[in-house]
């Protein structure tokens, strides 16, 4: 019984604990940094969408039913009619009270922005230009943020002396009290729902659509495009350049110090850093080598198959050794060549090693943002076509997720996309893993019995 | 079986592990068609002599021969020889059993695929001729298409046998072709080299005596890598000449 209470047993106990505790911690880690690119990433697929969304689907992509947004349009405009009544007669009591116009002047021009923000162009407004302000807000969760800017005004609060100012919403209403444009604030509140008519839809084409006007509108197919290609055809260039270095070194590298020394090499360069190979890719693809005369797939490619190769080329190395000898044996002693024996015997033995090896290079590559930025990525570009697959720029996934939440112009309006990215990387990246852990245990249970 | 025209012949044949010799200066003929023995007691050299027959030891870094080891008069160390074709003419059974992770079939079809052209139908009547002769058809015969990794020990090491044959050699070479197989599973195995006895030449290593005994026609005792005596087994068991074999058979060392 006293054994229980031995420093082998409390110990042994100590490090079961920290091991459960390390799992549980990892888990939590997973789960608070899945939960929000979940929740928020799904809001870029599913979400409540007003008539502006569905009439700008038609219009820009000619999908819906015409007829009935056509009258869901024209019945939202209807419901808008009262409220631009409102917007005009405040317009014309200013006209004749000067002292109202120098008062509020400089502020009802502010909100008329937000309006023009949350509906579209005002009647009487010339065409504008940009397309986001062509249309209202396609999102209701947008709309409610616009609403409060438009009910509100935004104050800086620094009385407590501290010279950090706190932010106040001073309900907007006030300001405007008696005069004609009071009863557009009650509107607002109440009537919001039938000028923009919110429902519940499922934007599944988020991912095949072309984006507009700074992805305020559409989805993220150039990006999609963009990292697919790149992942592919980097691994294509990568897999058999691994898999030949493999083999080679395996079995038929002599043992000496200069094979020792590129093996060194080789897990050397698994640790540079990325950006490293950024850098060496433009000096090297495009400006030595000039395969495109600038940003390209192609240079992108080749940067991510190098830099995936360490990888690739160590995980099939250690399949190809990890084949009982027995097998290469049996096949020499068949009289089978040394080729003939990897071709026929170790390469199929070793496919399971070998395409965990790929899957999880194929994962890095199509994440990897620092070698695709000197090489490949541009923030704003059309999806690669046809004929220019390879020699074009392309934005991708990983680089235009980090582009869009820094250097946006209005990096606020599109948090749905840069979740909905986000969202959509790890998801490919995940349902690369999974094809990669299905297609592995399809081959390993073809070898055993 | 005449003794005139061996089918292989060592001359003063040394192997030697980065100049340690294994094997040293052994000359012996092995007779055409019978079964020869190798005994002897662990790290003798008896399986480096084995696998210096079909140059299986070229695969072993720092490992080289001097002297002579003779196929049908032709030294097959000399320079220009086809390692492939010599290991064609020569199959080969391991201690453990290897069939290739694949199916029965493709295991037996491996080496006929590998050197001729076939057509469809005569690999399989080669399939089943082969493994006929490894006494294993009867029982395999509904699933060849099964994997090979599935079958018993035994019937795995038959399958081997099998394999080698598929290639049609001349000669087999078996290194301790039952010492990780069951009893029973290793009667079987005897009665087979009974059966090929006089079809091929077989040399086989064995650290067991009675084995030897059963069924080899000759036996060549090995210690420390020379040969210590070489004759017919049935003189060599009840009458050795050598003092240090008799020692060995009679359980003094080993």
């Amino acid at each position: 019984m006293r054994a229980y209470y031995s420093t082998r047993h409390v110990l042994d106990r100590a490090f079961s604990g920290l091991g459960y505790g390390s799992v549980a911690l990892m888990a939590l880690a997973l789960v608070a940094l899945l939960g929000p690119i979940i929740g928020k990433g799904l809001g870029a697929y599913w979400f409540r969408g007003t008539v502006e969304f569905r009439l700008f689907v038609l219009e820009r992509f000619h999908r819906g039913n015409a007829k009935k947004i056509g009258i869901e349009h024209r019945e939202a405009m209807r419901a808008r009619e009262p409220f631009w009544a409102v917007l005009r007669a405040f317009e014309a009591e200013m006209e004749s009270d000067s002292a109202l116009r120098r008062r509020v002047g400089k502020d009802y021009h502010r909100f008329q922005s937000h309006i023009r923000e949350l509906l579209g162009p005002i009647p009487g407004d010339s065409p504008p230009l940009l397309m986001r302000q062509q249309y209202g807000q396609t999102r209701w969760d947008r709309a409610l943020v616009k609403r409060h800017q438009a009910l509100h005004i935004e104050e800086w609060d620094y009385g407590d002396g501290t010279g950090m100012g706190v932010r106040v919403w001073k309900p907007r209403r006030l300001l405007y009290a008696g005069t004609a444009l009071e009863p557009a604030f009650d509107l607002l509140e109440n009537h919001l729902e039938a000028m923009l008519r919110p429902r519940w839809t499922w934007y599944g084409r988020f991912l095949t659509d072309e984006s507009f006007d700074a992805h305020f509108f559409g989805g993220i197919w150039a990006e999609m495009l963009g990292t697919l290609c790149l992942t592919v055809f980097a691994m294509l260039v990568a897999t058999p350049i691994g898999v030949l270095s493999a083999i080679y070194l395996s079995e038929y590298a002599p043992e000496g110090k200069l094979i020792h020394l590129l093996r060194l090499f080789i897990n050397t360069l698994a640790g540079v850093p990325s950006i490293v190979f950024g850098l060496f890719g433009m000096a090297f693809f495009i400006h030595a080598l000039n395969v495109t005369p600038s940003k390209s797939v192609l240079a992108g490619s080749f940067t991510l198959a190098l830099l995936v190769l360490p990888t690739l080329i160590r995980a099939s190395e250690e399949a190809i050794r990890a084949v009982p000898q027995a097998y290469r044996e049996a096949a020499f002693s068949l009289g089978a060549s040394r080729w003939h024996t990897v071709a026929t015997i170790l390469l199929p033995a070793a496919l399971p090693g070998i395409l965990t090896g790929t899957v999880i290079s194929l994962g890095r590559a199509a994440g990897e943002t620092a070698p695709i930025i000197f090489t490949a990525a541009v923030s704003m570009g059309e999806p690669l076509r046809w004929g220019r697959l390879l020699t074009a720029p392309t934005p991708a996934l990983p680089w235009n997720l980090y582009n869009l939440c820094t250097e946006h112009a209005a990096v606020d309006e599109i948090r749905h996309v840069q979740f909905g990215m986000a969202l959509t990387l790890v998801a490919l990246v995940l349902l690369l893993n999974m094809a990669g852990i299905f297609l592995r245990a399809r081959v390993s249970r073809q070898l055993k019995v | 079986m005449s003794e005139e025209n061996p089918h292989v012949k060592a001359r003063e044949f040394s192997v030697l592990y980065r100049d340690r010799p294994a094997v040293k200066k052994v000359t012996l003929s092995i007779v055409r068609g019978a079964v020869t023995a190798i005994i002897g007691p662990s790290g003798c050299g008896k399986s480096t002599l084995l696998r210096a027959v079909n140059r299986m030891n070229d695969l072993i870094p720092g490992c080289r021969t001097e002297g002579e080891l003779l196929l049908d008069g032709e030294n097959i160390y000399a320079p220009g020889i086809d390692v492939v074709a010599l290991r064609r003419r020569i199959g080969m059974v391991f201690q453990k059993p290897n069939p290739f992770p694949k199916s029965i079939f493709d295991n037996v079809a491996y080496g006929p695929r590998l050197h001729g052209r076939l057509t469809r139908q005569e690999l399989a009547e080669r399939v089943e001729q082969s493994l006929r002769r490894a006494a294993l058809w009867e029982e395999v015969s509904d699933r060849l298409h099964t994997n090979a990794l599935g079958l018993s020990g035994g019937q795995q090491q038959r399958l081997c046998i099998a394999r080698a044959l598929a290639v049609e050699p001349e000669m087999l070479l078996m290194d301790e072709p039952t010492s990780a197989l069951d009893p029973r599973a290793t009667t079987r195995i005897e009665d087979l080299i009974a059966e090929l006895r006089g079809s091929y030449t077989i040399l086989i290593v064995t650290h067991n005596m009675q084995q030897a005994a059963r069924v080899s026609d000759y036996t060549a005792f090995l210690y420390e890598g020379d040969l210590i005596e070489f004759g017919p087994t049935r003189d060599l068991f009840t009458r050795p000449r050598e003092k240090q074999t008799e020692d060995y058979l009679t359980g003094r060392f080993g």
